[in-house]
């Protein structure tokens, strides 16, 4: 009986397998083209939402004042819900992906200024206090003194706000901005469930690849600052071809 | 007044409303000597520094610096022109050693080799060697080493003025003795004027050329170390300096200051005496040395008398009933 059993679930589970590889290797054009534009959504995203992120928290960094309604505003954003946000953001961007990017760049602002806030206000204020002593400016501190001091948290920020934004970005094919979301969308309508698995397990994978390429790079910065960082053989190895 | 690189003239600091810091501070800081501030914490020490530099203002009253009101000049420009030590150092700890020091010149502008030279130059002279420190990060340096790098980046930019706030303050007993004889030495070959914050009577006594006492935010006593000990100004001064003042005296007198003709009489004798050691070699003393060395050998081993030397030629003679002199005249 278990004997049956067994075997059972193992050849449906071989016979899935065989499914989801099949799927993958008959799809693997389309795959990649949706990936890349996933890619490219992402990217569009962070080259507005970083920047801006940074900005807006060192401004709050200064002005404390500012700190407790753009955080607030930021902490908002994240509770309104992607489909509804996509749906307010039509009517003034129209369908496709500048609504898309511009919902996600909204998203990924609490992490990013959160982050840098912090990281700018926790530096070591002996340091701070040095700079002012030795005739540095507010901004001359702030470049020379907190920025890169604060530049692993603010990373750390960054990352949290990467992955935020491939996942989000799934849905905004919805709106029709492309990406991986078409086939989990498609994969839905026809109940294909090889599509959606192997959809999934991509943007995964697509995440992953991003949190540890961030994840590195924030190792390196760390070990640039001084830091004792346990190095990992590709941190290593990345050392070596920057040196 | 025109030889005071700093002079304080009635400054009064008020933080707030009625946060008194420092009433009616006058005084002046003479150019290339070191006055120390010294006073139990909360009596304004520490503030009266930070009016030099300008991260205060005065409330009432004018700071001079080289005869021009403080007030008038740039703050970013003066506080270049000024080195600071705190006592938390405040090192920057993403930068190397190298690039900590080289903080001010950077500042003002000055060329990669200017800066390379300054940097190396300071590295040697605070026994910190450039090949070995200059591109470790601060965080893989002792405390000592530490605030030695404080304060070389403090003398790079080659300042007229030295500020150093407690400088020693976070240091181990050890660390701290080695590190004030170093800076002794150091100080005669900058030439700076220095402006140093303690609040330890001992540090006060040993560094400085000129002492400033204070208690809750005024200056009760401005003199000598010698002055400060012959005649306390009043009993706060006396607690504070000590019951042991006679032997604190011991401390700052110097061998030579006890030492009269016979000084020149051996120079001009030419090569002088040699000196027999005993193999112990630590016999004889160096014109530098205090009365309490002199005092401590001579208990140690139990004679009367000590050679003085220097460079290997005996210079003088001392003896005991001279050390016990200066430890009895009470003012």
């Amino acid at each position: 009986m278990i004997d049956q059993i067994t075997s059972v679930v193992g050849k449906s589970i071989i016979l899935a397998l065989g499914g989801y590889f099949e799927f993958f290797t008959t799809h693997l054009g389309e795959l990649t083209r949706l990936l890349i534009e996933h890619v490219r959504i992402a990217v569009f995203t962070l080259v507005i939402a970083v920047p801006l992120g940074v900005v807006l928290g060192t401004i709050v960094s200064v002005y404390e004042r500012a700190a407790s309604p753009i955080l607030w505003a930021a902490g908002i954003m994240q509770t309104i819900p992607s489909i509804a946000f996509f749906g307010l953001l039509i009517p003034v961007f129209g369908i496709g992906t500048p609504s898309v990017v511009i919902a996600l760049v909204l998203y990924s602002q609490l992490p990013i200024v959160r982050n840098t806030y912090i990281g700018l206000t926790q530096v070591n204020q002996a340091a701070v206090e040095a700079g002012r002593g030795l005739g540095m400016s507010r901004f001359e501190r702030l470049r020379r003194v907190q920025l890169p001091m604060a530049l692993p948290v603010i990373m750390a920020g960054v990352r949290n706000a990467v992955v935020l934004v491939i996942g989000i970005a799934a849905i905004g094919a919805f709106i029709g901005a492309g990406g991986l979301g078409d086939y989990l969308f498609q994969g839905i309508r026809e109940r294909n469930v090889d599509m959606i698995v192997v959809t999934t397990i991509v943007l995964s994978a697509l995440a992953l690849a991003f949190d540890y390429g961030l994840g590195i790079s924030a190792r390196l910065l760390r070990a640039r600052n001084g830091e004792d960082v346990r190095t990992t053989r590709v941190t290593r190895l990345l050392q070596q071809v920057i040196a | 007044m025109t030889t005071n690189t700093i002079e304080f003239d009635d400054v009064t600091k008020v933080y707030g409303d009625d946060m008194v810091a420092i009433e009616d501070v006058t005084y002046g800081v003479e150019k290339g000597t070191t006055t120390v501030l010294v006073g139990p914490s909360g009596c304004g020490k520490t503030t009266t520094m930070e009016l030099v530099n300008r991260l205060e203002d005065p409330t009432e009253g004018t700071v001079y610096y080289e005869g021009t009101d403080i007030q008038e000049l740039d703050r970013i420009q003066l506080r270049r022109e000024i080195g600071y030590v705190i006592q938390e150092i405040g090192l920057f700890d993403h930068m190397t050693v190298g690039e900590n020091v080289a903080t001010v010149p950077e500042l003002k502008g000055w060329d990669r080799d200017r800066i390379n030279d300054r940097i190396d130059e300071l590295l040697d002279l605070m026994d910190l060697p450039p090949t070995e420190y200059r591109d470790q990060y601060p965080r893989s340096l002792s405390g000592g080493q530490r605030q030695r790098v404080g304060i070389a980046r403090a003398l790079a930019g080659d300042p007229d003025v030295l500020l150093m706030d407690e400088p020693f303050g976070a240091l181990d007993p050890i660390t701290r003795e080695t590190l004030q004889n170093e800076f002794l030495e150091i100080q005669e070959k900058i030439n700076t004027t220095i402006l140093f914050v303690t609040h330890s009577i001992d540090e006060a006594l040993k560094m400085g050329d000129k002492i400033a006492i204070y208690d809750v935010g005024e200056v009760v006593q401005y003199g000598t170390p010698q002055e400060i000990l012959e005649s306390p100004a009043n009993n706060f001064v006396e607690d504070f300096v000590g019951a042991d003042r006679g032997l604190k005296r011991l401390q700052v007198t110097q061998v030579k200051e006890l030492l009269a003709a016979p000084v020149k009489e051996a120079e001009s004798g030419g090569r002088g005496v040699a000196v027999a050691t005993d193999g112990n070699g630590s016999h004889e003393l160096s014109p530098t040395d205090s009365a309490q060395v002199a005092l401590s050998r001579m208990i140690q081993y139990d004679v009367e008398t000590l050679p003085v030397t220097d460079d290997g030629r005996v210079v003088g003679e001392i003896e005991k009933s001279d050390i016990h002199q200066i430890a009895r005249t009470e003012g």
